[in-house]
This record gives C-alpha cells, sequence and structure tokens, in this order.
C-alpha cells in the first residue's frame, strides 16, 4: 500500500510537473504595448527607451543589471572584478570570458571577435552612434582567444562596467553588420531592423513605429526559455489607452511607463484585469537655479554667461529660502501618488551613492521668510519684496506638461506667499530639451531666473553626472549652448572633488565623495532644489508571471523568465 | 478639354515647387531639433556627431537641393527598379527617415494598405449613407425623417472624433467586450475566421469616420437637391406625367450630383492624408499616425515627404474635380 501510495506520488509529481516548468515556447503569445512606438532595433543608432527596450528582447550585452542595480553576468562567466582578476589591479583593463558553446539566433558561434567588431562599429567616428559615452575611455578591445574579450582604457577607470553592459551597448554580430561601419551604418535598413542577436527571441516582422513580431531563439542558452512561443509588441497611441489595453479590456500583457494621474490608474486597476507595478530609480524632479544674470536687457552673448553674476539667486539666503517654502509631499500626492517620493538628492540611488539628507522635506513657510528678512529683502507696498529699488521677481520654466503645469501653479502660491513675484512659463518639450543653439528658449540656455525638468543617469555610478556640474561644462556662446552645467554653478572644491573620484577605484570611497558632491550642489549650496524622486510605473496583466521591474536596465530584462500564470 | 488638362498639368510644376519650398522652409524654420527625444542622459558632444551623421548640420540650401534630388530622381529610379528589375538607381542615397534610418518611401507603402483600408472604407460608407439621407431628407424637406437628419449631421459634425472614438471605446471595448481598442495590424485576411477579426477591428474607427463624412456630404446632397427640385425642368417633368420616382431619381438627382461628385473627389486626398486623431486613438498607425509621430520627433525628411506627396494629391484631385465637373455638365467648357 505504502508503495502504491508512494508510485501514485511520483506519478501526480510527473503530471505536475510541466505547470510548473514550462518548455520553451508551451505559453503561447505574450503582448506588449509600448505607447512610444519603436523606431528601430538597433540601440546604437537610436537611444530612445522604445527602441533599446524592444531591442533588448534580441540583443544582450555581456553583462547587465538586476533589480537591485547589481551588475549580472549574461553571456559571461561571471562578472570581472578587481578580486576575481578580472579588472587589472590599476583599473586600466578588464577582461571578460564568453560561456563557451554560445551561439547567435541563426547558429554560429559567438565570438570574442563580434565584441572588437561592436566597438570598432560605435567607435566609428563617422557613424553617429547614439551610445559613444558608454565606449569614453576604452583604448582598445581585443580577442585575447575565441572566448576572452580584453578592454583597455586609456586611464585608471573605476567604473569598467560601461562598454558591453546593459541594454543601451548590446552585443552585434560582426558577420551581419560587416559592410555597415561608420557612414553606410544607416543604410543596412535589413540588419538594422532585424538584428542577429543571442537573446530569448528573434525578430519575424519589423514595422517600423507601429509593431513587431517576435518568435522564441530556437538556439537560446536555456533550451527550457523562453516560455512564451511569440510576442506581438504594438507600438503607439498614449499612455492612457494603454494602460486601458492591460488593466480593463486585457488584449495586453504588459504596458510601458504609465505617466498617468494615480487616481485614473486605480480606477483602471479596478476592473481587476491587471495591476500597476512600480520601482524606483534615479529620475529626479529638479529645480535648478540660475547662477548667472538672464536679464533680457544684457547684449545676446552676454545674458545668463557666467560674466553676469544673478543679482537675486547668488544669495545662498534667497536660494535656501526658495527651497524652504515648497511641501515637497503635497507635490508627490498631486503629481505621482505611489510612483513618486519626496527627495532632498538630486542622487537618490543606489544606496551606496545616496546622502542620507532629508532635512527640505518638511515646509517652513516661517524660516523662509526670516531668510528673506536677514538677506535684505523687505515687502513692499504691494507685499512683493525689494532690495535696492529691486523687486524680488523671478521667471519660472518648464516644458509642456500636465504635471509639471500643476507644479508650477502650487511653487507659484507658496513662493508668492513668501512675498516673491513669480512668472510663470512653458516650452514645448521638443523645443526646451531640443539644444538648437538659436532658440532663445533652451534649458541649456536658461534665459530664466530658476527652471524645473527630470534627469537622471544611465546604470548605476553617478560620476559622469555630477561631473556635468564643473566649471568648465557651462554652456556659453563659445560652446554652441552644449553644455550640462547648466546652473553655470562653478566652484574649484567642487572640481577637484570630481577629479578625486575619477581616481578613486575603492567602492566605499567612492561612495563617500559622491555623497559629499551631491550634498555641496544641494543642501549646501542649494543651487540644485531636489524635489520628486520618481519612480516608473509599469502594468501587469494577472495572468502574467516572472515580471520583475528594473530601472537599472531595460524593463524587459528578464523576458526569458516570464510565463502565463495557468 | 485635353488642351486645358494641359495646361493645368503644366501649371502645377511651378505650384508644386513653390509649396515645397514653402513645406521645406517652414519646417526648418521652426523650432525644434532631431535630438530633442534623445535622453538627456547621452552627452552634448555625442548629440552632435548624431546630428552630423544624420546630415542636419548641413546648410538649408543644400539639404532642400539634395531632398528635391532624392524626391524626383532617386526615388522614381527605385519604384521602376522595383517593377521592371533594372538597376538605374544603383546605390544613390534615399530619402531617409531621422527616426528609423530606413528609406521614407518603404514606410509610407508599408502604412498605405492600412489606412486606404479603414479610412478608404469609412469614406465609402460615409458617402453610401450621405447620398440617400441627403436626397430624402430634401424631398421631404421638414419631415421627421429630415428633422432627425440635420440632428444627426450636427452630431457627426461638431463632436470630434477624439470624444466618440474614446466613448466608443468605453461602451464597446471596456463594457461589452465586442471589440478590440487596439486595431492589430498585423492581422493578415486568408479566411473567414480571419475576415471576421479584420470587420470587428474595422468596425469602431469606421463608424466614427463614416459618422464624420456622411455628417459633411449628406448636407451638400440635401442642399443640392433643394435647389434643384425647385427649378422649373422638375414642373415640366411632372406636367408631362412622369412618375415621381423618374423626377427625382432621374432628373434631380442628376442634376443635384454634379457639385456633389466635386466635393467628393476633393475630399479623396484626405483618405490618403489619414485621420490622425482616429488613427491614433484607435491605434491604427496608418499614414496620419505616421505625420504626427515624425512631426513630433522632427523627423524632417519624412515630415517633408508625406506633407508634399499630400500636396501633390490635393493638386491632382482639384485638376480630377475640375475635368469631371465638365464633363458632368455640358453648360461649362473651359476652352
Amino acid at each position: 500500500m505504502k508503495l502504491k501510495t508512494a508510485l501514485m506520488g511520483a506519478v501526480a509529481a510527473f503530471a505536475l510537473a510541466p505547470a510548473a516548468f514550462a518548455e520553451r515556447g508551451s505559453d503561447g503569445q505574450l503582448n506588449i504595448i509600448y505607447w512610444q512606438a519603436p523606431s528601430i532595433l538597433n540601440p546604437y543608432l537610436s537611444s530612445g527607451t522604445k527602441d533599446v527596450e524592444s531591442a533588448s528582447l534580441v540583443l544582450e550585452p555581456l553583462a547587465g543589471f538586476n533589480e537591485k542595480g547589481e551588475v549580472i553576468a549574461r553571456l559571461v562567466t561571471e562578472v570581472p572584478t578587481v578580486e576575481n582578476g578580472g579588472v587589472s589591479a590599476d583599473l586600466t583593463s578588464i577582461t571578460w570570458k564568453l560561456i563557451p558553446d554560445l551561439k547567435w539566433s541563426d547558429g554560429t558561434p559567438v565570438t570574442a571577435a563580434d565584441a572588437v567588431f561592436t566597438a570598432q562599429y560605435c567607435m566609428d567616428p563617422a557613424g553617429g552612434c547614439a551610445q559613444l559615452a558608454r565606449y569614453e575611455g576604452v583604448q582598445s578591445v581585443e580577442a585575447v582567444d575565441d572566448l576572452t574579450i580584453r578592454v583597455t582604457f586609456t586611464g585608471p577607470k573605476p567604473n569598467p562596467y560601461q562598454a558591453f553592459v546593459g541594454a543601451t551597448s548590446p552585443l552585434l554580430q560582426a558577420a551581419q553588420f560587416a559592410d555597415c561601419l561608420g557612414a553606410k551604418a544607416p543604410e543596412c535598413t535589413a540588419a538594422n531592423f532585424g538584428p542577429i542577436g543571442t537573446g530569448p527571441f528573434v525578430v519575424t516582422e519589423f514595422k517600423t513605429n507601429d509593431t513587431i513580431q517576435f518568435a522564441a531563439n530556437p538556439n537560446y542558452r536555456d533550451p527550457m526559455k523562453p516560455a512564451f512561443a511569440t510576442v506581438n509588441f504594438k507600438g503607439g497611441g498614449d499612455a492612457q489607452s494603454a494602460a486601458r489595453a492591460v488593466l480593463e479590456t486585457g488584449e495586453f500583457d504588459y504596458a510601458w511607463n504609465l505617466q498617468l494621474a494615480p487616481d485614473v490608474l486605480a480606477g483602471m486597476a479596478a476592473a481587476g484585469k491587471g495591476h500597476v507595478i512600480n520601482a524606483f530609480g534615479t529620475l529626479v524632479e529638479r529645480i535648478e537655479m540660475n547662477m548667472t544674470d538672464p536679464d533680457a536687457g544684457l547684449a545676446e552673448g552676454e545674458r545668463s554667461t557666467v560674466a553676469h553674476p544673478h543679482p537675486i539667486l547668488s544669495d545662498i539666503k534667497v536660494r535656501e529660502a526658495l527651497s524652504k517654502a515648497i511641501d515637497r509631499n503635497l507635490l508627490v500626492e498631486v503629481g505621482y501618488g505611489p510612483a513618486g517620493r519626496a527627495t532632498c538628492n538630486l542622487v537618490p540611488a543606489p544606496e551606496l551613492f545616496a546622502s542620507d539628507n532629508t532635512g527640505c522635506i518638511a515646509q517652513d513657510m516661517a524660516g523662509a521668510k526670516a531668510l528673506l528678512d536677514e538677506a535684505g529683502w523687505v515687502p513692499g507696498a504691494d507685499g512683493v519684496r525689494e532690495k535696492d529699488g529691486r523687486r524680488l521677481h523671478l521667471l519660472y520654466q518648464t516644458s509642456t506638461n500636465a504635471v509639471r503645469q500643476d507644479f508650477q501653479a502650487l511653487i507659484k502660491g507658496w513662493w508668492n506667499e513668501l512675498g516673491v513675484e513669480v512668472e510663470l512659463k512653458n516650452i514645448d518639450a521638443s523645443v526646451f530639451f531640443g539644444g538648437d543653439p538659436g532658440s532663445p528658449d533652451t534649458f541649456q540656455k536658461f534665459y530664466a531666473d530658476v527652471e524645473m525638468y527630470a534627469n537622471n543617469f544611465d546604470g548605476t555610478d553617478p560620476e559622469p553626472y555630477l561631473a556635468q556640474y564643473t566649471c568648465a561644462k557651462a554652456p556659453g556662446p563659445d560652446s554652441q549652448w552644449q553644455g550640462e552645467n547648466i546652473n553655470r554653478f562653478c566652484d574649484p572644491a567642487y572640481d577637484a572633488m570630481v577629479a578625486e573620484l575619477g581616481a578613486t577605484g575603492e567602492m566605499a570611497k567612492r561612495g563617500e565623495l559622491a555623497r559629499k558632491l551631491n550634498d555641496m550642489l544641494t543642501k549646501d549650496s542649494l543651487v540644485v532644489v531636489p524635489l520628486v524622486d520618481r519612480g516608473r510605473n509599469s502594468g501587469q496583466a494577472e495572468s502574467l508571471g516572472g515580471v520583475v521591474l528594473n530601472t537599472w536596465d531595460s524593463e524587459l530584462w528578464n523576458v526569458s523568465d516570464w510565463f502565463r500564470v495557468k | 478639354m485635353l488642351t486645358y488638362t494641359i495646361r493645368r498639368l503644366l501649371l502645377a510644376i511651378p505650384t508644386l515647387f513653390f509649396i515645397s519650398l514653402i513645406i521645406f522652409l517652414l519646417l526648418d524654420l521652426a523650432p525644434g531639433d532631431p535630438m530633442s527625444q534623445v535622453p538627456l542622459t547621452v552627452p552634448p558632444e555625442v548629440k552632435a556627431k548624431m546630428r552630423e551623421a544624420l546630415g542636419a548640420d548641413q546648410p538649408m540650401v543644400v539639404r532642400y537641393v539634395l531632398w528635391l534630388k532624392q524626391f524626383f530622381v532617386v526615388e522614381p529610379q527605385h519604384i521602376l527598379d522595383g517593377w521592371f528589375h533594372t538597376n538605374w538607381a544603383g546605390d544613390s542615397q534615399r530619402i531617409l527617415s531621422w527616426q528609423s534610418r530606413s528609406p521614407v518611401a518603404d514606410t509610407i507603402a508599408e502604412r498605405l494598405p492600412q489606412t486606404l483600408t479603414v479610412i478608404g472604407s469609412s469614406y465609402l460608407i460615409g458617402v453610401l449613407i450621405a447620398l440617400p439621407i441627403g436626397i430624402l431628407s430634401a424631398y421631404r424637406q421638414y419631415s421627421w425623417f429630415d428633422q432627425l437628419g440635420t440632428f444627426i449631421a450636427m452630431i457627426g459634425f461638431s463632436v470630434p472624433t477624439f470624444f466618440t472614438g474614446v466613448l466608443l471605446i468605453v461602451i464597446f471595448s471596456v463594457n461589452l467586450h465586442w471589440f478590440p481598442s487596439i486595431y492589430d495590424t498585423t492581422l493578415k485576411v486568408t479566411d473567414w475566421a480571419s475576415f471576421g477579426t479584420q470587420v470587428r477591428q474595422m468596425a469602431m474607427p469606421v463608424a466614427v469616420l463614416s459618422l464624420y463624412n456622411a455628417a459633411q456630404i449628406s448636407r451638400y446632397m440635401r442642399s443640392s437637391m433643394l435647389d434643384n427640385l425647385t427649378q422649373d425642368y422638375v414642373r415640366t417633368a411632372r406636367a408631362k406625367g412622369l412618375t415621381e420616382r423618374v423626377v427625382v431619381l432621374k432628373h434631380v438627382l442628376r442634376n443635384s450630383l454634379i457639385p456633389v461628385v466635386t466635393v467628393i473627389a476633393l475630399g479623396i486626398p484626405t483618405i490618403f492624408a489619414g485621420a490622425i486623431i482616429t488613427e491614433q486613438v484607435f491605434k491604427v498607425n496608418g499614414l496620419g499616425a505616421l505625420l504626427i509621430n515624425a512631426i513630433y520627433a522632427n523627423d524632417i525628411p519624412m515630415v517633408q515627404t508625406l506633407t508634399f506627396i499630400f500636396a501633390v494629391l490635393i493638386v491632382l484631385f482639384n485638376l480630377v474635380a475640375d475635368i469631371v465637373y465638365g464633363m458632368l455638365d455640358p453648360r461649362i467648357r473651359y476652352d
């Protein structure tokens, strides 16, 4: 009897096994909707998130990031570090070892030569590679043998996980792109629309700015994955209809980046077909203070340049008062709900680099008023503060976007209460972020006193991001108004510390320096006034399993593990 | 009539050149930049290199002349090569989209079928509904049918498609689950089942656009019928003892159709231009969606090519309307 029971149990276990370990292609079709439609499947020719993430189903880097922001091996046996000898002790080279017998989806072997080619493809000066920053400081990429890739840097590189790491820097097949180098890159439409990769899926049909059809890769390295046989990747429309398709009608399984009002999403999720998932990355909505004078009375070429310090905002007391008057928690509630949290940091994550600075969160209107009094700005006849005959008037600009206009209105209200006269301006995003040196309305030109937008950094290392605020990177007429230090903040101590960070390899020390740099920009000087740490919202059908939202890499980073809940 | 047609065609050439120049200048002088959608994490030096690779840093004149050459020489050569398997074009540069880096003409060819199916059938259905409504409304002026027709036409005319579209989605997709809210452009009609799916996914966008088209055309039909019904020749026809059927459908309708046919012909280019809003609402991703998407992304070659093709169609169908008018109405002679 016991034997019989045991046998029955064994039979039952075998019968149940397929449900737990789905075979490749056993779960039918996965439907994904991105409300921005992918244009091209080659991340080296377009850095749009929609393009990079759709391509990540096919193209893979040597290593990626997991949901905690840690580097994980994808096509290599292990992540090289100084400890395991993969990164040289002087930090000038990194050696990757490919997994043996790895195959492209067409069945040919993946070799180190593909990596050498990929670097050559992106670093070609005539190619206009969108991910060139990932290869910055790379002196050479060589194939030591078929499975070993050595990347040598021009100097010590404390963060060597740049080239070939993350969805923005995947491996291309040398055979497919051989004739597509440099100026010929855009002519290879067939390759750009249907790259051969190592990822869980292969492209079967690509319609630019519309839909992509994928099928499971027959040569994927894990024979049991992916669980889905095909993927229908639809693009276009708007966030609201994408949310509706997943949460209300159940036509799609996954919708990306649902930037919608918290109550709209909650209403849709009530239909029970799906739910909203969120995760936080490094995207911070902030107010940037102009340290130079944007006065229209100044000659063109003089306006908003370092030659003329800002008559009002050069005083730290004024900047501090403006920050103190803001109720960040209310902003989060109005604009982002669960997908946002109040922050005082420019670098809110990863943990190692995030400062413990929370002093700005509590609103302090009385303190703010006292600071302005102290600074010599006293209320005039109409309630607007004045000093030496000058009114405390600020022009506050941002891009056109419903949430940003709500924020402008709220912040204007608080600043008015302080006795500050505020003029609001909003500019179409394509102009504001366009960088056209001929336009007076770009965020780089900063012909306003304060401006608001959001920015983040690529990957997990904030060094290039913090290095944007060095003196030399201030935009001006001599640099065609290009440059990332849009506040024109300039502090030699800051520049020295950035240089120190660039030469430091030890992680704990890097964390400490990054936190100090963050504090210098935020709580010590209030040149940057962080408001909200903005998370990512995505929609997931109840019938879809295995999704782990990752803000450090492609959202579809683990699509090979997704399955249908039965 | 032939000399008139030739004269008009010749006159169209400078007109179209002028239009192309205006479009080019408008796009070029408008603020905006193809790099505006690139994430801020991409450094400005890299952006400058990307701009260079697109050719966006070339002087305006160079880009305009290059576009003219590509549009009038290279692209037609490619079309002929495709038909006759020749190789005239060689590897001369085609017009490439800045977004997808692929030839603009290929994308347009890919989008045309779904636009023609959805927008074309809604135009056809709109016309087929509008004509009987217009005729009957005019014949029974101020009857309850006329009042109802006027009411529906007013709704179709004044309620925007982004409202009716979303309303239909909420009723028929979200609540009743009858129709899909997202159009599947990859669906291929191979059997009755897939034909059924195609009809179901076309139902809502076609309904929205048909209502709009029918509203417009039925009003033209009605007023044109009314003009003719009071004419002397109608009284004569009735006095001759002809049946009402013959009077209305043969005498009045034929004469009333003359201006309506012109209106219908002038509306045909809009089928190709797609319906920007309706396509966006139902994710049909036809030419209208392509255009608006390219405008947002500052994809100048795509916008320039599309708008110019629309301009050509408009000029062409204006000519067609004039010629048809002359053929239908013997009183009109151009020579």
